[in-house]
């Protein structure tokens, strides 16, 4: 079996205060191991994003306990929590959030600029990053020059650049068409080879189960459902 | 990849060095290999340009019109305090310009005096009283008063009587531009500074004017020679000066004490202020400060000058805090995702701090341009406007400052971004 990439146990949060608190996620427990997609499925509103902020380290659950590479995130400071982000943790999000003055290779490069790798060598990963996802020949295109399947890949290259051992994707086909869509998710399957890698999708697009290694369903803040799947496409 | 390449290319290289293929075919490998270095140069200078800065320039430069507000914000914020610190170190040149340039180790002066243009006489026994002092070498006298001047044409204007020793060290005046000291041998011959013909009703050298009635002739002429008071320097000799000011042949102002340089300055000082009733033994720094401290501060003169100064400031900070408290605003959601990716705070601040930092190079740079249009213009005015490499340097290192204390707020909104907001949006 793979190594545990990243684990989160009992994980309780409750988010607003007073008589408007509310309790989004009620004891979850799920564990990510390297060279597995994982689909985490639902509608809106059942705590997919929250689990996924809390596993990405964004957010501090209310109680329970979150690991990633064996390493116990809970306590930790703001500052340090972002060191963890930024070593082990690649985000993919539905709107791409790419930085509309940089060009997809400046995006890219852009993780590796904020760990200090500011050498040729970065140049060159951010440009295998781009052509891992096939987009050799846009590195010096900006976002708007991009169509909306292109710019998540740059977005995809931008959370494998650092090597991360899990990478965590907010719907990351909502934003696109049928066509764009499984050909994001077929790159994302391709990724999650690697057996040091967890790739992590929330999503509510069933078209894409079919790139899934494991399905997890939430529901109104509890893990209902946890399926294997095999012979997933890739 | 990038290893691959350069494999590839030495590949050919050894390639080549074997084979000894057609010259034509060799000419085009080395078009390859420059083509090449030079892809590899800029990759190079791609890599070494911090991001940080890239994105902190781009984003500057994205909202021209924003940039085009902070930059003139910065622009007028630079003139503004130029102008009010130029004219400051104008002023203050003026003020001790003759202190400055004296040759003297002490000066005794008329106690209380507060600047080189107060009207106070010294009778003539301190000189006496000071070559007496173990350690002074001589005690020059130099006498300075207010008078009138008659112009050619018709009409008066006050000008200030300077009496130098034109044989001695001492005060002399500087700058010529035509005659020289020796001149002031000739009978009734004064020197002028030119910057002030009009006012004087003179249009060269030769000339004849008045001062108290009596006749005098234009021998020598200075440039910038100017006085705080308005009143022109008029430099003649003791002898004459003494005659227009109507004191007695022993009168004078000031005694340009020299002292011998095995002497000890400050023993020599005790001794010679403990053997005067009615003067002061100075040296040229406290003179000097105590000028400066009369025409600027007793007067509001520099007051004024600095408050001008300060107000450029605030005016400058205001004005590019504004403009990077919105451009932070508007890249929150960047900012948000940079955190999330798990960009350091500090990170992000040096991203605001470079766009600050560019605002402050980019606005002084056009400012410099302007204000040395402002300073050529003003060279031959009445007062003035004066840049300094050190002033000019200040001036950098505070637009710098100003800027980066404008980012402050904008920090203070970034450092409080919450990076799930990647999430909601």
């Amino acid at each position: 079996m793979n190594t545990v990439a990243i684990e989160a146990i009992e994980i309780v949060k409750s988010l607003g205060e007073g008589a408007g608190q509310v309790l989004v996620l009620k004891g979850v427990s799920v564990s990510l191991a390297g060279g597995e997609l994982t689909l985490l499925m639902r509608p809106s509103g059942s705590g997919k994003t929250t689990l996924l902020s809390v596993l990405g380290c964004i957010l501090s659950p209310t109680a329970g306990v979150v690991r990633i590479g064996g390493r116990t995130t809970t306590g930790v400071p703001p500052e340090e929590l972002a060191k963890v982000r930024q070593q082990h943790i690649g985000f993919i999000f539905q709107s791409f959030h790419l930085f509309p003055t940089l060009t997809a290779e400046e995006n890219v490069r852009l993780t590796l600029d904020m760990r200090g790798e500011r050498t040729l060598a970065a140049l060159a990963k951010a440009q295998q990053a781009l052509t891992t996802v096939g987009l050799a020949h846009k590195l010096n295109s900006f976002p708007q020059d991009l169509s909306g399947g292109e710019q998540q890949r740059v977005a995809i290259a931008r959370a494998i650049v650092g090597d991360p051992s899990v990478i965590l994707a907010d719907e990351p086909t909502a934003a696109l068409d049928r066509e764009n869509g499984l050909a994001i998710m077929g790159v994302l399957a391709n990724i999650a080879k690697d057996p040091a890698r967890a790739v992590f999708a929330v999503t509510h697009d069933p078209r894409i189960e079919l790139f899934a290694d494991r399905i997890l369903s939430i529901e109104d803040g509890r893990l209902v459902g946890d399926q294997p799947r095999s012979g997933r496409l890739s | 990849m990038y290893t691959f390449g350069l494999m590839l290319n030495n590949d050919r290289h050894s390639k080549e060095s074997v084979t000894l293929t057609f010259q034509s075919k060799r000419i085009a490998s080395m078009h390859d290999t420059l083509g090449q270095r030079s892809n590899r140069m800029g990759r190079r200078t791609m890599a070494a340009i911090p991001l940080r800065l890239v994105l902190a320039s781009r984003n500057l430069f994205h909202d021209r019109i924003r940039f085009v507000a902070t930059t003139v914000g910065v622009v007028f914020s630079v003139i503004l305090v130029t102008v009010q610190l130029g004219l400051y170190v104008s002023c203050q040149r003026m003020i001790t310009a003759m202190i400055d340039r004296a040759q003297a180790d002490l000066w005794i002066v008329p106690m209380n005096a507060r600047s080189f243009e107060d009207n106070g006489m010294l009778e003539g026994q301190e000189r006496f009283q000071a070559l007496a002092t173990p350690g002074v070498t001589d005690a020059i006298p130099l006498l300075a008063g207010f008078s009138a001047w008659r112009r050619p044409d018709g009409g008066t204007t006050a000008v200030i009587i300077v009496g130098i020793s034109n044989d001695r060290p001492g005060l002399r005046p500087w700058n010529f531009v035509a005659g020289s000291l020796d001149d002031l041998t000739i009978p009734d011959g004064v020197i002028i500074d030119r910057s002030y013909f009009k006012r004087l009703g003179i249009t060269g050298s030769g000339q004849h004017a008045e001062i108290s009635n009596q006749r005098v002739r234009v021998v020598a002429l200075t440039d910038l020679i100017r006085s705080f008071t308005t009143a022109p320097f008029v430099f003649t000799t003791l002898e004459r000066a003494r005659h227009f000011l109507g004191v007695d042949s022993n009168s004078s102002t000031y005694y340009l004490v020299q002292v011998s340089p095995s002497a000890d300055l400050y023993r020599v000082r005790a001794s010679l202020g403990g053997n005067l009733s009615d003067a002061e033994v100075l040296t040229p720094k406290e003179f000097h400060d105590r000028s400066l401290v009369q025409w600027f501060y007793s007067t509001g003169a520099g007051a004024a000058l600095i408050a001008g100064a300060i107000l450029g400031i605030i005016v400058g900070t205001v004005i590019v805090a504004q403009t990077l408290y919105s451009s932070a605003k508007d890249h929150l959601n960047e900012f948000a995702t940079m955190r999330a990716m798990g960009s350091s705070a500090f990170y992000i601040h040096q991203v605001i701090l470079c766009q600050a930092f560019l605002s402050a190079v980019i606005g002084f740079f056009i400012a410099a341009i302007l204000a040395w249009i402002i300073v050529q213009a003003t060279a031959t005015a009445a007062v003035p406007v004066i840049m300094t490499p050190i002033l000019t340097l200040s001036l950098f290192i505070l637009t710098v400052a100003m800027c980066a204390l404008s980012a402050v707020a904008a920090i203070i909104k970034v450092t409080r971004i919450d990076p799930v907001l990647v999430f909601n949006r």
